[in-house]
C-alpha cells in the first residue's frame, strides 16, 4: 500500500512537471506567435521581402539595411540571428534614421516584449 | 517631466495629469521624459534646438466621452492641447504639437471602423484607423469598395484628410478632404457637434449629402484649430472592374504645354486617374537625373534647342505622361484608343506605349508584382524608399527626415517652365545643387492641382538644419513672389506660409482669428496650427516661426 501510494505520488509529480513544461512551452509558443503578429502588423510593410520602388527586395527598411550592411548581415530582420532584446527595444522606442519611434498607443510595452521575443528567437 | 505649459505651475500640472488619469485611466497619461521622447517630431528641421516644439504630456482617450472630458479639463486649467490621429504626419510635424508645452491628445486608441457600406459606397471611421486597417477590413469582409491611399499606408484616413492629403485614383476620391462627408467634432467647450446631415437626429444620409443646411463649416477643422474631430465619413470608390495604363511621349521641349492641355481635358472630363508626368530625356520616373545634365547646365540655363539636342542625342522624348484608367474593360480600352487618337492628332510626333491591363480583384501574385500599388487602392510604405538610405541619396550619409516643399502652381506648361527656372535659380543663389531643372515635370496632386518643389532633407545636426531652414524660408518667399505657395508645411514654417495669403491686409487670417477667439476663448486647441494663434498668444507668438 505504501509502495503503491509512493508510485502514485511519483507519477503525480512527474505528470505535474510534464504538464507545467507543456504549459510553459505553449505559453512561449503563444508569445512568439503574438510577437510575429505584432511584427507583421507594424513592421513588414518596410522590413519585408516584397517589391519596392527599386525592384524586388527594396522595401524601405530592407533596402536601407542592405545598403548599410553590404552583405555582412541579412537585410530582412526576420532572417537576423544577431538581434538582442535591448537593441530591438531601443530602435522601436527611439527610431533610427528615417524610421520614427513607435508610441505606446501603437505598440504597447507588452506587445513590444512579445515582438522582441519573436525577433530574437534565433539569437546566437 | 520635460516641459510645462506656459503659465501653469508644476503643482497645478500634476493636478491636470491626475484629472486626465481619472478621465481616461492613469496608464494612458504619459509625462516621463522617456515617454515624451515618443512625441517629438522625428523629422524635425529644428531637432534639439530651442525652437523645437515639445509636448508637456500626452493623454490617450478611447472614446468621444473621454475626449470631451479631456477638453473640459484643459479648459478648466487653461492648458493647451494638440490632437493627433495616428501621429504619422511626418514632414508636417509628426506627433509633436505646434506649441511647446501643449498636451498631445493621442487619438490612436480610437481605432474603430464604424461602418463600411458598399451599396452607397462610404465609410465612417475614428481617428486611429489607418489605411492599412481599412484595407484589411475591406479584404476580410469581402467588400466591393476601394480606399484611395496616400503613399504611406500607416497614416490615418481622418488625419490625412484633415491635413489635405491626397491619393492616386480619380479626382473626387484623391482629394481626401474633398471626399469626406460628415464629421463629428468635440468643440473647445467640450460639446459634441455633428456636421451636415449628422446634425439632423434621425437622418440616415449623413454620408450621402455633405452640406445639411446652412453654412458649411467642415473646412474649419482642416489645417485649423477649432475642434477635435472624432468621427468622419468618406466616400469610397466602388471596386472597378479593370485597370489599364499607357504612356504618351512627346518629342519637343515645348510640347509639354500642349501635352498638359490635352491631359487636363482628359482628367477634367473624368476619363483618367491622376497623370504622372516625367521626362525620358531627363531621367524618367523615380530615376536620378541624368548626370550629363550638369554639363549642359554649366553655362547657365540651356536654350530650348540645346535641350532638344540633348534629348535627341539620347534618342529620348523630352516629355511623357503615364495615364491610367479604371472601369469596365470596353470603357477603359475605348478611352485609351480615344486618347491615342486625340493626342496623336494634336501633337505631331507623339508616340504611345500600351501598359498593363489588370482585372480586379487582383491575385496575390499580381499584387506582389504591381509596381505602385497605391494606384490600385493597396496601401503600402514603398515611398519611404525615397527618403531612407537609398540609391538616390547618399547611402553613407542618409538623412533623418525631410521637409517637403510642396508648392501649388497652376496647371499649364507655362507655369511649369517658370517654376523650373525659379526653383533652379533659388537653389543656385544658395549655392546648393538644385533638385529642379529643365526636365523636371509637375506632379499631379489634388483635383486640378500641380505641385512642384524639392525635398529638403533634415538631420540631427543643427548647422545643417539651420541652412536647410534658410533655404526653405527663401523658397516660401520666392514662391509667393510668383503667386505660388505650399499647400501644407511643417509647424516651424506655418506662420510664414499663412502670412503669404495676404490679400486685403490678411483678411482671411484675420477672419479665422476672429472665429478662433469666439469658438475657443481660452485658446486651448492647437495654438498656432495653420498660423492661427489664440488672442492671448497672438502678440507673443505670431511670426515667431520666421526663423
Amino acid at each position: 500500500m505504501k509502495r503503491s501510494i509512493s508510485i502514485a505520488g511519483t507519477l503525480a509529480v512527474i505528470t505535474g512537471v510534464v504538464g507545467a513544461a507543456t504549459l510553459a512551452a505553449a505559453a512561449d509558443e503563444a508569445k512568439l506567435q503574438h510577437g510575429k503578429e505584432v511584427y507583421e502588423y507594424w513592421c513588414t510593410s518596410c522590413h519585408g521581402k516584397g517589391l519596392g520602388l527599386f525592384g524586388p527586395g527594396t522595401l524601405p527598411g530592407t533596402m536601407a539595411l542592405a545598403l548599410k550592411y553590404k552583405g555582412a548581415e541579412p537585410p530582412v530582420l526576420e532572417d537576423r540571428i544577431d538581434l538582442d532584446p535591448q537593441f530591438v527595444n531601443t530602435v522601436v522606442r527611439h527610431g533610427i534614421q528615417a524610421m520614427p519611434p513607435f508610441r505606446k498607443t501603437e505598440i504597447t510595452d507588452a506587445e513590444l516584449e512579445d515582438m522582441t521575443a519573436y525577433l530574437t528567437r534565433t539569437a546566437r | 517631466m520635460a516641459v510645462l505649459p506656459a503659465g501653469v505651475g508644476a503643482g497645478d500640472f500634476a493636478k491636470v495629469l491626475q484629472e486626465f488619469g481619472s478621465a481616461v485611466g492613469s496608464q494612458w497619461v504619459f509625462s516621463s521624459p522617456e515617454d515624451m521622447d515618443l512625441y517629438r517630431d522625428a523629422y524635425s528641421i529644428v531637432w534639439g534646438e530651442p525652437q523645437e516644439r515639445r509636448a508637456s504630456a500626452a493623454v490617450a482617450p478611447e472614446n468621444v466621452e473621454q475626449v470631451q472630458a479631456v477638453v473640459r479639463i484643459a479648459n478648466k486649467f487653461k492648458v493647451p492641447i494638440y490632437a493627433i490621429s495616428t501621429g504619422r504626419n511626418l514632414t508636417y510635424g509628426g506627433s509633436a504639437p505646434n506649441y511647446t508645452g501643449s498636451v498631445v491628445v493621442d487619438l490612436k486608441r480610437m481605432n474603430k471602423i464604424i461602418s463600411v457600406d458598399d451599396r452607397r459606397n462610404f465609410a465612417v471611421v475614428e481617428p486611429g484607423v489607418s489605411y492599412f486597417d481599412m484595407y484589411r477590413h475591406i479584404q476580410e469582409k469581402g467588400l466591393k469598395v476601394w480606399i484611395d491611399c496616400p503613399d504611406p499606408g500607416w497614416g490615418s484616413l481622418m488625419g490625412n484628410a484633415l491635413d489635405h492629403g491626397i491619393g492616386y485614383t480619380y479626382g473626387v476620391y484623391r482629394d481626401h478632404f474633398g471626399a469626406h462627408c460628415g464629421m463629428e467634432v468635440v468643440l473647445a467647450n467640450g460639446e459634441v457637434m455633428r456636421t451636415g446631415m449628422g446634425a439632423l437626429p434621425k437622418a440616415t444620409s449623413w454620408q450621402d449629402y455633405r452640406y445639411g443646411y446652412g453654412p458649411y463649416v467642415d473646412g474649419l477643422f482642416a489645417q485649423g484649430n477649432f475642434g477635435i474631430v472624432t468621427k468622419m465619413g468618406f466616400w469610397m470608390l466602388p471596386q472597378p472592374e479593370n485597370y489599364l495604363s499607357g504612356m504618351v511621349m512627346v518629342p519637343r521641349y515645348r510640347d509639354l504645354t500642349a501635352l498638359i492641355d490635352q491631359v487636363n481635358y482628359l482628367e477634367d472630363s473624368g476619363l483618367i486617374a491622376p497623370p504622372g508626368y516625367f521626362s525620358p530625356a531627363g531621367g524618367g520616373l523615380f530615376g536620378p537625373p541624368d548626370p550629363k545634365l550638369k554639363d549642359l547646365m554649366a553655362n547657365g540655363w540651356p536654350s530650348d534647342d540645346a535641350l532638344e539636342a540633348f534629348a535627341k542625342n539620347k534618342n529620348a522624348a523630352c516629355w511623357g505622361a503615364s495615364l491610367a484608367m479604371l472601369g469596365p474593360a470596353a470603357t477603359v480600352q475605348g478611352t485609351w484608343d480615344y486618347i491615342k487618337q486625340r493626342i496623336g492628332g494634336a501633337i505631331s510626333g507623339a508616340t504611345f506605349k500600351d501598359g498593363e491591363t489588370l482585372k480586379f480583384p487582383l491575385t496575390p501574385e499580381q499584387q506582389a508584382k504591381f509596381p505602385h500599388r497605391v494606384a490600385v487602392g493597396i496601401p503600402n510604405m514603398e515611398v519611404y524608399s525615397l527618403v531612407t538610405r537609398s540609391p538616390i541619396n547618399n547611402p553613407a550619409d542618409p538623412p533623418f527626415g525631410h521637409a517637403d516643399f510642396t508648392c501649388v502652381i497652376s496647371r499649364t506648361g507655362e507655369s511649369v517652365f517658370e517654376a523650373q527656372r525659379a526653383f533652379y535659380e533659388a537653389f543656385t543663389e544658395f549655392g546648393v545643387p538644385s533638385q529642379i531643372g529643365p526636365f523636371s515635370g509637375p506632379i499631379t496632386w489634388h483635383q486640378r492641382t500641380f505641385i512642384m518643389g524639392p525635398i529638403i532633407w533634415t538631420y540631427r545636426d543643427a548647422e545643417r538644419n539651420k541652412k536647410a531652414r534658410a533655404l526653405f524660408n527663401h523658397l516660401i518667399d520666392m514662391a509667393a513672389s510668383h503667386g505660388w505657395a505650399e499647400y501644407r508645411t511643417a509647424p516651424v514654417f506655418q506662420d510664414r506660409l499663412a502670412a503669404q495669403f495676404s490679400f486685403a491686409d490678411h483678411s482671411l487670417l484675420r477672419f479665422t482669428e476672429a472665429l478662433k477667439d469666439a469658438a475657443d476663448p481660452n485658446g486651448i486647441l492647437s495654438p498656432g496650427r495653420g498660423g492661427i494663434w489664440p488672442k492671448h498668444l497672438r502678440a507673443s507668438q505670431k511670426g515667431r516661426q520666421n526663423l
